[in-house]
């Protein structure tokens, strides 16, 4: 898995809340292969930023020259939510972006930006919607995020604090990968199914 | 003295680090679309832990026409290649495997109750969100994404952190024409799509111990879209008479073992819950969504709101943005609107007691808009078949499908056109999710016959006269 230290980005602002996996990716997408060659980016939120006809819309943020390059997005309340969809990652990790911010995300969108080395880092609503505010303002500008201290800096220098559990701190700070940091507790896992199934042989 | 949830989650921590766990998994389910989790294990030269704790069906991307046919039937290439890959991953890694042509073949979500190989008390995970379902049986059931899964196949073990506990308790008695559909958007809409992030919902109350196992898996499905890690109701004895019999469910002596380990999980009588939500389960009318979030949702008898007078800023933007993307316009009672487009089925409502409700009103009527019914798994078809349900339907108008997830993912080639306006069993409105520009109105089976017999929202009590 990718590390995750520290990037400064060009950051675009979405203001709308609950944004779900499936305007990420429409489910249509999910069926294609992921190969190095062909990644998900041609996706990413397609419905929003392709009219009927395949065209771009020109109101839609990405399509927006100063956003071609954004790395980060600044969204609001419950970023992620609805489909487990794992392409949700892949399309923005495609495209070049490498972390979220909002103040706070769908549980299992959250846990699959983790598995990916994509940074979901929780920041309160009135801090987002000021960087929302000033990233609009100056379109294309940059913020930078240090994971190690946890901290975001604004276009206006201003740093805030943000949220993360330091268990997923520490995957992406490490690049860790789950299935090894779980095959290293095989023994444990052994000793567990003995005694598990000895009580409900059943499921075994 | 632990909650029904704290009870499963201390039976299966392998290691406990403080702050998080090495939960164990006693079961997967799987369907066609996990495809990128078993590339991902060949690519790292990995396999299957524990294939007889695995059980997969193809649903997602299934034709609902011309099933017959096979892989033929099949018009999209992509699909046909993940189809035909489902076949393949689970031959080659040893996995029970129901097919598009098989007999048992279903969506995951109706196959695993169905099979009893969902079962109280156990921990359960799928590569899907609405894997809360299966909550319903007293179960720990939730979703998780390619990578997780990968881990769950080579593993049976995820990482997690112990999520928070809210107890949201129905208590009365529901009215005719009320159904789980309608309690589970009535409290969507009280807590919204994020009340219940990163908790794992217990519904409790009169209303719950009177539903019968459909209605209560129709309430946990749903969970998900108010944001919940998971949905459970307690096992009891309704739970245990759906299960007994059942293919996977433990027999002769196993069954008595069981029974009997099955009876201790309830929360004991003065568990705690990191937060409490109730609602009267007597003033819950049937219920619908007007708007793009499940959130957004209004009993039958309620006109379209005006989203200036919500005075949270956030729902007031997603309210214009979705009466601007629904075309529809304030205080317009939801009675008036028209529809196109009637689905019934899905994880959410494709069960049998769903089927007999639908039927129930479109008894010896016509529909007056094109509509199509997917049964939530072969067998509920067949059982459905044999009650003589399916000519209902089509005497009615409307198309009697094969099961799979159809309408409700749209991945499959079934989608409702842009613009047109469907009354849908399915469990999600959001913008594009029944089709590019498709309006999605969520409602219970009986409330979506209803709609397709009148052409407009209707409210399914008026129908039901004598019935």
């Amino acid at each position: 898995m990718k590390t995750f230290t520290k990037l400064t980005a060009v950051a675009a602002p979405f203001d709308m809340a609950n944004i779900d996996t499936d305007k990420i990716i429409p489910a249509r997408y999910l069926r294609k292969l992921r190969t190095a060659d062909a990644g998900y980016d041609p996706w990413l939120f397609y419905d929003m930023r392709f009219d009927a006809d395949g065209r771009e819309k020109p109101e839609f943020i990405l399509n927006q020259a100063p956003w071609h390059n954004t790395g980060i997005i600044v969204a609001a309340a419950n970023f992620g939510c609805g489909s487990s969809r794992e392409g949700a990652v892949y399309a923005m990790m495609d495209w070049g972006i490498r972390a979220a911010v909002a103040p706070s995300f769908g549980d299992i969108h959250y846990a699959n930006e983790i598995q990916n080395g994509m940074l979901p880092a929780i920041l309160a609503e009135e801090h987002c919607a000021v960087l929302r505010e000033q990233l609009r303002a100056k379109p294309g500008s940059t913020i930078t995020i240090d994971l190690e201290p946890q901290t975001i800096t604004g276009p206006d220098g201003k740093t805030y604090q943000f949220e993360i559990e330091p268990v997923y701190k520490e995957r992406l700070l490490k690049g860790l990968d789950d299935v090894g940091m779980v095959l290293q507790e095989l023994p444990a896992i052994e000793a567990f199914e003995k005694r598990h199934f000895a009580k409900m042989p059943w499921i075994a | 003295m632990p909650t029904l949830f704290e009870k499963i989650w201390s039976q299966h921590v392998v290691v406990d680090k403080g702050n998080e766990a090495l939960l164990y998994i006693d079961r997967n389910l799987l369907h066609d679309g996990a495809f990128h989790a078993f590339t991902a294990l060949a690519k790292e030269g990995r396999k299957v832990r524990k294939p007889r704790q695995q059980l997969a069906t193809a649903d997602h991307y299934v034709p609902t026409r011309e099933r017959d046919k096979g892989l033929a039937s099949v018009n999209d290439a992509d699909a046909r290649e993940m189809l035909r890959l489902f076949d393949v991953n689970g031959a080659e890694h040893g996995i029970r495997c129901f097919g598009m042509n098989d007999s048992n073949q279903g969506i995951v979500h109706v196959v695993g109750p169905e099979t009893g190989f969902t079962q109280p008390g156990i921990t359960l995970t799928c590569g899907d969100s609405h894997t809360s379902t299966h909550g319903a049986l007293g179960a720990y059931a939730f979703g998780i994404g390619a990578s997780q899964l990968k881990q769950v196949l080579a593993t049976q073990c995820l990482w997690q952190k112990k999520p928070k506990t809210l107890r949201i308790t129905v208590d009365g008695q529901l009215g005719a024409g009320v159904t789980g559909k309608d309690v589970i958007l009535a409290i969507i809409a009280k807590i919204g799509t994020a009340g219940a992030t990163g908790h794992v919902i217990e519904y409790a109350g009169s209303v719950f111990r009177a539903m019968a196992m459909e209605g209560r898996l129709t309430v946990c499905n749903m969970s998900i879209e108010a944001g919940a890690r998971a949905g459970m109701i307690a096992p009891d004895d309704v739970t245990f008479q759906y299960l007994a019999g059942r293919e996977y469910a433990p027999k002769g002596a196993q069954w008595d073992t069981a029974l009997e380990m099955w009876r201790t999980l309830p929360s004991d009588g003065g568990a705690t819950f990191d937060r409490e939500v109730s609602l009267d389960g007597g003033a819950i009318e049937p219920t619908l969504t007007w708007g793009t979030t499940p959130e957004e949702a209004l009993p039958v008898s309620a006109a379209i709101p005006d989203p200036a007078s919500f005075s949270d800023v956030n729902k007031r933007a997603h309210a214009e943005s979705a009466l601007r993307y629904m075309d529809l316009k304030p205080g317009t009672p939801l009675t008036e609107i028209k529809i196109d487009r009637v689905f019934i089925g899905t994880c959410t409502n494709g069960r049998i007691a769903d089927l007999r409700a639908a039927a129930a009103v479109l008894k010896g009527r016509k529909v007056t808009v094109q509509g199509w019914v997917s049964p939530g798994s072969t067998v509920t078809k067949r059982q459905a078949e044999a009650e003589g349900l399916h000519r209902i339907f089509e005497e009615a108008g409307l198309e009697w499908r094969a099961s799979g997830c159809s309408g409700c993912a749209a991945m499959n080639g079934d989608f409702v056109p842009a613009g047109m306006r469907s009354a849908s069993t399915s469990n999600r409105n959001f913008e594009g999710r029944q089709g590019k520009g498709a309006r999605t109105h969520l409602m219970s089976p009986a409330m979506a016959a209803a709609a397709a017999v009148t052409g407009r929202i209707t409210d399914v009590r008026t129908l039901m006269g004598g019935r």
